[in-house]
């Protein structure tokens, strides 16, 4: 009997569904060795973890509300990564968002909500998409690799918006903590039941993967965008405009993870601070690839990612064990959907011939 | 003008421009390496992290300082072990693998701060290296106190260049190594074997990658501090492509940009009223964008980099 490694043409959705899964499941189950290492009970902690992430109405609002952001830097790092478009800088086209989003919501313009929440979104879509249209024009001018630019965009951004919140935009009645101007009541998400911080970011990010999963399917731009994801070098032979695809894509990208700012600002904090996002963006490149990059599927990784965070951090006041779990399971996921994704390219046979 | 005089003319601002130089000649060597056997490594970022925190823990236990470089690079090389199975054995994507690689090292170092010293408030120092005086090139005046006031580390970064250099350009297995990168089809025409020599380079370049992080706590500093890496790993894949994968340029740009760091750190003190920090601060980064950008279109790739090797493969 020998093992032989065979290339599979198309993998069942089924077999998608279960590489994702598993590789959550596996995740976690690594999980138990820096647990039992750090003194903790595995069994005890994963039970404080569902609790905290999904044991009462609150509890599950809060995980909503950490899925919120999840679920538009998710849908970035997906239809970026789809078109092998590699933005790492969901992290910093967010801040640049929530930005926008203050610049434009804190006084300058004055109008109902109706009208102003919708401004807010466009301008904080249009800042994130810019902060990732500017590294891939940079990338076709000059050759100049996405990946490197946009990873380091995301230190010079938080500066910039640490010297902002500290200086001109800086709140005078904050009692010296740096913080933007607030936000107008009309620019602000409503919540989405009283009492919980759930906001109407949540339905934005659900919309978002919709229309996402319609453009993806059935629309042109859609078809583009797979094409030059699967071999660049066809798509232009085919005639697909691949530099204006590209250009798009990033557009949509960094847009929809400006979106993730705007929705921290706007729906969460009210205001601007450089410690905004606890890395919403290189979570969201975990959320996407957890997805399998499918947009409805990043709906369900982002619940999943944001109840690890929100169940470590009430499992860690329980037991004193580093919430640093939770980012220990963010990125084992990520490996372990990766090594899934080699059974989704090859099939494990067994050859019982040779040995008879 | 008289500042910027002021400034290089002294002894001071030099010997700080090799101390910031030198992590980022150890991830610049790193990532030189692993590139050109064909292997992006972005694991660079977190390696840092688990270079500094595991080198700087084991001398708190109670290991000698040589033993806690030691324990350091280890912990690099079983990272980059982990990224080699993932992308040469398995030939997975490089960019994904390497990301997954610096969220594991870091939160996996993080953790195990945490863990490790529950109820700290301020982090713990160590007796960390001190500077050496060599055969008394120290106390040669302006010169001894610019450029041989530094700790062993300094010097083993500097000895790493060379030794590099001579392996990548003078030995059989340097040329294997670049071979590998630029085509390996090459390399197995000659019974070598290609994944061999590619997880070797990625686990021996990871192994370096987190010695630059163990001179942070070790040497810079005495102390593990939380995003004390702060990007350096990734400025260092920006500054290899300005080195063309060449280690006596690698170790240019390295100083460049660490001259260029100490001279910002100074001019924030002349002029940091008119200025506001984070402007200094984010130099470093835009100048890295900028190198890229001025290199990018003259830069020679190894030819295989990214690409996953297959045994037998045809073209």
């Amino acid at each position: 009997m020998s093992f032989r490694l065979e290339m599979r043409e198309n993998a069942s959705v089924g077999l998608r569904l279960g590489v994702s899964l598993g590789a959550g499941i596996v995740a976690l189950l690594l999980v138990a060795i820096p647990v039992l290492f750090a003194g903790g009970s595995p069994l005890t902690a994963y039970g404080l973890m569902v609790q905290g992430a999904f044991g009462s109405m609150f509890a599950l609002s809060e995980t909503l509300n950490r899925a919120t952001p999840l679920i538009l830097t998710g849908l970035a790092a997906a239809v970026a990564f789809r078109a092998k478009l590699w933005n790492i800088g969901a992290e910093g086209q967010l801040y640049i968002g929530a930005l926008a989003a203050v610049l434009v919501g804190s006084g300058l313009l004055q109008m109902p909500p109706a009208l102003l929440i919708p401004t807010v979104m466009i301008a904080g879509f249009l800042a994130g998409g810019m902060m990732m249209v500017i590294p891939t024009l940079i990338k076709q001018r000059f050759g100049a690799d996405e990946v490197v630019i946009t990873l380091l965009l995301n230190f010079i951004v938080i500066l910039f918006v640490q010297m902002l919140v500290e200086g001109p935009l800086k709140d005078p009645l904050a009692m010296g903590w740096p913080q933007s101007v607030p936000l107008l009541a009309e620019a602000k998400l409503p919540k989405l039941l009283p009492r919980l911080r759930m906001h109407w970011g949540l339905i934005t990010g659900v919309v978002a993967a919709i229309v996402l999963w319609v453009m993806v399917r059935k629309t042109v731009l859609g078809f583009e965008i797979r094409a030059v994801g699967e071999n660049k070098a066809a798509a232009r032979f085919a005639g697909i405009p691949v530099d204006k695809t590209m250009l798009k894509v990033a557009l949509i990208s960094g847009g929809l993870a400006g979106l993730a700012g705007v929705g921290e600002v706007a729906g969460v904090k009210g205001y601007l601070s450089a410690d905004l996002s606890p890395g919403f963006g290189y979570s969201g490149i975990v959320v996407a690839m957890l997805a399998g990059l499918s947009p409805i599927g990043t709906v369900i990784a982002a619940i999943f990612i944001a109840a690890v965070f929100v169940g470590a951090d009430s499992m860690s006041r329980a037991t004193g064990i580093s919430n640093y779990v939770a980012d220990l399971v963010v990125a084992l996921s990520l490996l372990c959907v990766l090594v899934g994704s080699f059974f989704l390219r090859f099939r494990l046979r067994y050859d019982r011939k040779l040995e008879a | 003008m008289d500042v910027l005089f002021d400034i290089l003319g002294s002894a001071n601002f030099w010997a700080a421009a090799i101390r910031i130089a030198t992590p980022l000649i150890f991830g610049v060597l790193g990532a030189l390496i692993c590139e050109r056997a064909g292997v992006l490594n972005l694991g660079i970022e977190g390696i840092f992290v688990a270079g500094a925190m595991a080198g700087w823990l084991a001398v708190y236990l109670g290991a000698g300082l040589w033993g806690g470089v030691l324990v350091a690079a280890l912990a690099g090389a079983l990272f980059g072990l982990l990224h080699a199975i993932l992308t040469v054995v398995l030939g997975l994507s490089q960019h994904v693998s390497g990301i997954g690689i610096t969220l594991l090292a870091t939160s996996v170092s993080y953790f195990t701060y945490r863990t490790a010293l529950p109820d700290v408030s301020t982090p713990p120092r160590i007796a960390a290296f001190q500077p050496i005086n060599i055969a008394g090139l120290s106390d040669i005046p302006f010169l001894g106190p610019a450029l041989f006031q530094q700790t062993p580390m300094t010097f083993l970064a500097l000895a790493f260049v060379a030794i590099i250099a001579f392996v990548l350009y003078r030995t059989p297995l340097g040329l294997a190594i670049r071979a590998v990168g630029d085509n390996p089809a090459s390399v197995e025409a000659q019974g070598l074997s290609v994944r061999g020599l590619r997880i070797g380079a990625v686990v021996a370049g990871s192994a370096l990658m987190a010695l630059g992080g163990a001179f942070l706590t070790m040497s810079a500093f005495d102390a593990f501090f939380f995003g004390m890496v702060n990007g350096r790993g990734w400025i260092c894949i920006a500054l290899v492509v300005f080195a063309s994968w060449q280690p006596g340029k690698a170790l240019l740009g390295a100083l460049l940009f660490g001259a260029f760091d100490a001279f910002q750190i100074r001019l924030q003190a002349q002029i940091g009223q008119v200025v506001p920090g984070q402007v200094f601060l984010m130099l470093p980064y835009l100048l890295s964008i900028v190198a890229l950008i001025l290199v990018a279109r003259r830069a020679d790739y190894p030819r295989a980099l990214l690409q996953p090797w297959t045994k037998g493969q045809r073209h």
